[in-house]
């Protein structure tokens, strides 16, 4: 059986249902109505849970969109929902929000409700950048913000500073007291031998977060029994070995930005992220999940080629490896057998001395939305300011991630000079062949590519090319 | 109140309800997940699930329906056509041309032609897999102006005029004209479209709508069912949001929903998926305009001229008013001596474009505003120099013949200059310009004015009714629909501030049409106004009956010496309690219940001459924006909004607030970040969330200052407490001129399009531009 948590109570849900989608779980067995179900595209934050599990002994919690969450992901962890974080009043939080008038029309405020306690129990500082950093997955229409912006300042003012312990949080009127007990019994949990098989399963599609899929295609996702690989130990891993970082295809973008490892090797690697979809996707989103969508536009993805990382494709036990910038080969067609599966990731550390990198996107809406174009760089210079390497990725320029093979050609082994980005420019605008469609026109897409190379070079830079000198006289 | 019911209010179920004046009562039970909409009603026993299988042709006729395999799906009920409808298979509102079911002929990629009832939602959905449908393609237009050239129009085009324009026009000094482009705004409730249909007695209907108009979907469904209206009662417990969108698009769903229920006699319920919600209701109307502005050599405006074409899309819905509004804002706060304002409402292949916050007032004044930022650039001024000229005044006339009166357009202006002290903005943002070469600020003043009352004055009526109860609390129940806007808690103290009770003795209830019945929808920003004003109505028929026996009880001979305040009911010398005067009124066979009635005095319209008085007061205010520029990636942020807004004497500051921070950033979503597109195949594009961007916690200005200024006329507001609505929204329109200064900051030949939302590509595209 599948068991976990459900807010105070240990919940059995049969292996077959593994892959319902939780809110629908939540909603339809369960009959707990408070979280609503309002684009089914993980878009809007209305049915957001909070995930608790046990990390290194420690019980942290992760706010996830519960209705493209595979019922499986649940699977030993304590699930909270409004209902599970409601006193017999009004939580603090709750008070707040009633306070500061932060809900109008009331549909989205559960939600944002739950994501504002995700902020208070994810194990970082309490402050008003985190409290607002978890709510950047949570849409008001009625609102704009303001008074939900007041609400968390409020609750910062209260119970800001470092993260606080469970206990404090029940003393201070934030959680109800059954909290108390989920620590110990999550462990128990976790120490009885797993029965479920859902973590065994080899057929069926490959199945991580459900970010993708359960929007791509939420019905039929219902009726398979499919490959979990969300919680499969083995994919999990963040490690560095030599000069390399290497991780498991289901650490999710949530793991790797949380992750010690990542940010020592990747500095200023936070203001990257951010651009990354929301705090919900990206504690659900998996980094395999991510590169074998394919999507030409995925943000990650264009950060892992910039990277010239490679990948460990697996069949049983035998393994290949090869170039991520290989591994796409036309419109969503990826080198990838019949039987294989994407194991790891892995890029060399670059040395903050003398590479430079940078990842560029833009997007209609600057947060939480599809890149028109994106863009990652990685910079290296000899002593003598010639290109040593020249890494240069983008989105949304052509069917495929795209990794700019002929402007990387040409830079290397050129002097870094106005002159060389010019011509590099040039290269560029003939390698990459975008489309119109929703995300923009070709033309924009073609402007906003050059803009975005600009960027990463004033970035490094600053005065290397006036970019003005691009305004039609 | 009495002792009895303090215990009440302890009891630990119950969240805790402050009852201090600025709150909103509905609050405690919304951060609990507590509060009920239609898809978190307990489903009875027996309950089928409707799902509507919709065009897949823009336009075009059905040439072929293959429904066998979808019927023999276990679990499928019933699936339904135009041929089963009972009553007229019409929807229509104002202009009777859309059909409940597509009847042989579809106009547009999302309209329903089958019905699907069946035992699980999914099983519905599986249903609509199954079917097969085949159309012969017609000609598909998208574009308001072809189809006009073409005669394609949903109703009958109109102008307002003033003056001479023509003959102006040749005098003016200054003379320019040009197009502008603004698009449509998806209403995104978070709550979708919905309804839950009970049969009952007698061959009656029960159905709990996500509605602003209850009374829209009451008659809707009892023409198609062929019931009378009495037979069919609709229940708004609240919903998750309208702006306008379930004014009167609610119905059709609802009908649906009633029409499963009446064939199946089972308990239907019809919830939109936010996909199909997207694909298959209507939006703002996008507006393609004509404008010519003249000018005299001190920047008055001396003749304006616009034409208007609406994109209506592909039936009527409110669009005829929606045109109209068009042309009554369409000088928005400026005098203009000479105008001549057309608009045609242009019948297209999309969804039938619908009511939304400011109802064709925000189109109207965008255009003005374009023409305004147009003449300011070709004169090497800027916009605000022409704004403010030309601001209303009292007595000045408009364009539809009512006098201006308690004009605070000049007032709101003035103190927003002062008290945010605009000329050191100016001078700021000129030298941050100066000192960095990629990033630009930009600055736009945005005045606002905007008429309250429904311009179709029949509409401005209302009814409440109100029970006092042997212990004293108050049931009311009025027209209005609560959406988030905050009317359940105005009423609440307009009946507190009748009776001189505590808010929580007062219980509002679910609007019904049984209890009040031919009602105006919840639109139109009037809302509060016209049930406030029946309510006070209601409770002052209550009061007059139990005064004189309060002046016989208290030994008072003068009844104007009683008051209710505080639960209590005092004399000059004497005083009882409220709950013993209801009791011994009661004991006395008073009638303790009482149905308020109010329609909106003065206001008249004569649509023949297109003059007349249509408003009962407007509503003033001006916002300055201020904006940062990126000009290497063409992304923005908004570093403040300051504004000053006429709220007369806001009644509940909380609630007002909320109105005002909200609607503004629905308008600057407007303005940027949200693109509805369709394709030329009338197919939208923007269909999910992923690809249609409303504003999020990020986007909003940082800075965000609203300073309420009280003004204290004797309008026609409920309690001097300004509607508050829509005004707000219109606001938005300075986040379009901001970001157009601060692009021309960086390029000053740059190609302005005004094609409105100015998104981050038409940004990149005009910073490298040339005009």
């Amino acid at each position: 059986m599948i068991e976990f948590i459900l807010n105070d109570q240990t919940v059995q849900v049969t292996p077959q249902q593994s892959a319902v989608a939780f809110l629908d779980f939540l909603r339809k067995d369960k009959k707990l109505k408070g979280l609503k179900l309002v684009c089914k595209e993980g878009e809007c934050g209305a049915c957001t849970v909070l995930v608790g599990e046990l990390k290194e002994g420690k019980l942290i919690y992760q706010s996830m969109t519960s209705c493209i969450m595979p019922l499986a992901n649940a699977h030993r962890k304590h699930i909270v929902t409004i209902e599970g974080i409601s006193l017999e009043g009004l939580n603090k939080i709750q008070q707040e929000m009633v306070d500061n008038n932060g809900t109008q029309c009331g549909f989205c405020t559960p939600g944002f409700v739950v994501s504002m306690a995700g902020a208070l129990l994810n194990g970082e500082r309490i402050n008003q950048k985190n409290m607002i950093k978890c709510i950047d997955g949570n849409i008001c229409r009625c609102t704009g913000y303001k008074s939900i912006e007041r609400a968390c300042e409020n609750v910062v003012e209260d119970v800001g500073g470092a993260a606080k312990s469970i206990n404090t949080l029940i003393k201070r009127g934030y959680l109800p007291e059954y909290f108390k007990t989920i620590k110990k019994r999550l462990e128990t949990l976790n120490d009885a031998k797993d029965k479920s098989g859902i973590l065994k399963r080899k057929n069926g599609i490959k199945l991580g977060g459900g970010t993708d899929l359960y929007v791509q295609k939420p019905r039929s996702m219902y009726k398979d029994e499919p490959d979990h690989m969300y919680d499969k130990s083995q994919l999990n891993d963040i490690k560095i070995v030599g000069k390399e970082i290497r991780f498991g295809a289901s650490v999710s973008m949530g793991d790797l930005y949380r992750s010690d490892v990542f940010n020592n090797a990747i500095p200023g690697q936070e203001e990257f992220f951010k651009l990354l979809s929301s705090t919900q996707i990206r504690n659900m989103a998996t980094i395999g999940g991510n590169l074998v969508n394919a999507s030409p536009i995925g943000d990650f993805t264009i950060f892992l080629l910039g990277m010239n990382s490679k990948i460990i494709l697996a069949n049983g036990a035998k393994k290949r490896t090869l170039f991520l910038k290989d591994f796409y080969l036309d419109y969503k067609k990826m080198d990838l057998k019949d039987g294989e599966y994407l194991k790891e990731i892995r890029f060399d550390i670059p040395d903050t001395k003398n590479t430079f990198f940078n990842f560029e996107k833009v997007s209609q809406r600057k947060y939480l939305d599809i890149a028109g174009v994106n863009s990652a760089f990685q910079l290296i210079l000899d002593d003598d300011k010639n290109i040593k390497e020249a890494h240069l990725s983008a989105g949304g320029v052509g069917p495929i991630p795209w990794y700019l093979k002929k402007t990387r050609k040409f830079l290397v082994g050129k002097k870094w000079s106005k002159d060389v980005i010019e011509k590099a420019l040039v290269v560029m605008g003939n390698e990459i062949a975008p489309i119109s469609d929703a995300r923009g026109s070709a033309e924009y897409k073609r402007l906003l590519l050059r803009q975005l190379f600009l960027a990463h070079c004033l970035k490094f830079d600053e005065n290397i090319i006036d970019v003005t000198s691009f305004i039609p006289a | 109140m009495t002792k009895k019911r303090k215990k009440k209010k302890e009891n630990k179920n119950i969240p805790t309800q402050k009852t201090k004046k600025d709150i909103n009562l509905d609050a405690p039970f919304h951060v609990t997940g507590r509060t009920k909409y239609i898809d978190d009603i307990p489903e009875m026993e027996g309950t089928c699930f409707a799902k509507s299988y919709y065009s897949r042709c823009a336009h075009g006729s059905i040439t072929k329906i293959n429904i066998k395999k979808a019927e023999q799906i276990p679990g499928v009920v019933r699936i339904l056509s135009h041929k089963d409808v009972p009553g007229e298979n019409q929807i229509g509102g104002i202009v009777r041309d859309e059909p409940l079911l597509a009847d042989g002929e579809v106009h547009f990629y999302g309209q329903p032609i089958l019905l699907v009832i069946a035992e699980t939602e999914d099983i519905a959905l599986e249903a609509l897999d199954a079917i097969e449908i085949e159309y012969k393609e017609k000609e598909i237009i998208v574009d308001p102006k072809e189809a006009y050239k073409k005669g394609q129009v949903l109703s009958a085009s109109r102008t307002f005029k003033l003056g001479n324009p023509n003959a102006s026009f040749k005098k003016c000094k200054y003379f320019f004209e040009g197009e502008a482009f603004s698009g449509g705004q998806e209403h995104l409730y978070l709550e979708t479209q919905g309804a839950y249909a009970i049969p009952r007695d007698q061959g009656g209907l029960l159905i709990h709508s996500s509605t602003q108009g209850p009374t829209a979907v009451q008659k809707v469904t009892a023409k198609v069912l062929g019931l009378n209206q009495s037979q069919v009662e609709i229940n708004v417990n609240r919903i998750g949001g309208g702006f306008g969108g379930k004014e009167d698009q609610a119905s059709h769903w609802a009908a649906l929903a009633g029409f499963a229920a009446h064939v199946t006699n089972r308990p239907v319920k019809l919830i939109l998926s936010r996909h199909e919600d997207l694909q298959m209701t209507g939006k703002r109307h996008p507006y393609n305009s004509d404008y010519k502005i003249g000018l005299d050599e001190n920047l008055k405006i001396v003749a304006y001229e616009a034409t208007f074409y609406q994109n209506g899309g592909a039936a009527a819905d409110l669009s005829p008013a929606v045109l109209e509004r068009t042309l009554f804002h369409a000088t928005n706060s400026y005098y203009v001596p000479n105008v001549k304002v057309t608009a045609h409402p242009c019948k297209t292949n999309i969804p039938p474009n619908t009511a939304f916050r400011g109802f064709g007032g925000p189109q109207g004044k965008y255009v003005m505003e374009v023409a305004i930022h147009h003449a300011a650039r070709e004169l090497g001024t800027t916009a605000h120099k022409i704004q403010k000229k030309n601001l209303f005044k009292n007595g000045d006339e408009f364009s539809y013949g009512q006098i201006v009166e308690n004009c605070e357009a000049s007032k709101c202006w003035n103190e927003t200059i002062r008290r945010y002290g605009f000329t050191k903005m100016i001078k700021d943002v000129e030298t941050f310009n100066k000192e960095n070469k990629y990033l630009k600020k930009g600055l736009a003043l945005q005045p606002i004015c905007f008429g309250i009352s429904f311009t179709n004055t029949p509409m401005n009526n209302a009814r409440a009714l109100v029970h006092v109860y042997g212990d004293g609390s108050v049931g009311v129940s009025t027209g209005a629909v609560e959406m988030g806007q905050g009317v359940n808690t105005k009423m609440v103290q307009v009946a507190a501030q009748a009776f001189g009770l505590e808010l929580s003795d007062i219980r509002l209830e679910d609007t019904n049409t049984t209890r009040v019945a031919n009602t105006s929808p919840s639109a139109a920003s009037a809302t509060a106004d016209l049930n406030g004003r029946a309510l006070q109505d209601a409770c002052d028929q209550i009061k007059e009956r139990i005064i004189p026996l309060a002046c016989e009880l208290l030994k008072e001979k003068n009844p104007k010496n009683i008051s209710f305040e505080n639960g209590t009911v005092k004399a000059k010398r004497k005083s009882m309690s409220w709950v013993e005067l209801v009791q011994t009124a009661l004991l006395r066979r008073i009638n303790m219940s009482a149905k308020g009635h109010y329609s909106t005095p003065r206001i008249h319209f004569d649509k023949k001459k297109e003059k007349g008085h249509p408003f009962a007061y407007h509503v003033y205010g001006t916002a300055i924006f201020e904006v940062t520029l990126d000009c290497i990636r063409g992304t923005y942020q908004f570093d403040a909004v300051k504004l000053v807004h006429d709220f007369g004497s806001s009644m509940n500051k909380a609630v007002d607030l909320g109105q005002i921070e909200g609607g503004l950033i629905q308008g600057m979503g407007w303005m940027t970040l949200e693109d509805v597109v369709y394709d030329k195949k009338g197919l939208l594009k923007s269909n999910t969330l992923a690809t249609y961007k409303i504003p999020d916690v990020y986007f909003v200005p940082k800075t965000l200052n609203i300073h309420f200024l009280n003004t204290k006329h004797d309008n026609l507001a409920i309690l001097k407490s300004k509607a508050v609505g829509e005004p707000p929204l219109m606001y938005g329109l300075g986040a379009y001129f901001s970001i157009a200064n601060a692009i021309l900051a960086y390029n000053p030949s740059a190609n302005i399009t005004y094609d409105a939302p100015m998104t981050t590509e038409k940004i990149l595209m005009a910073l490298y531009s040339k005009k």
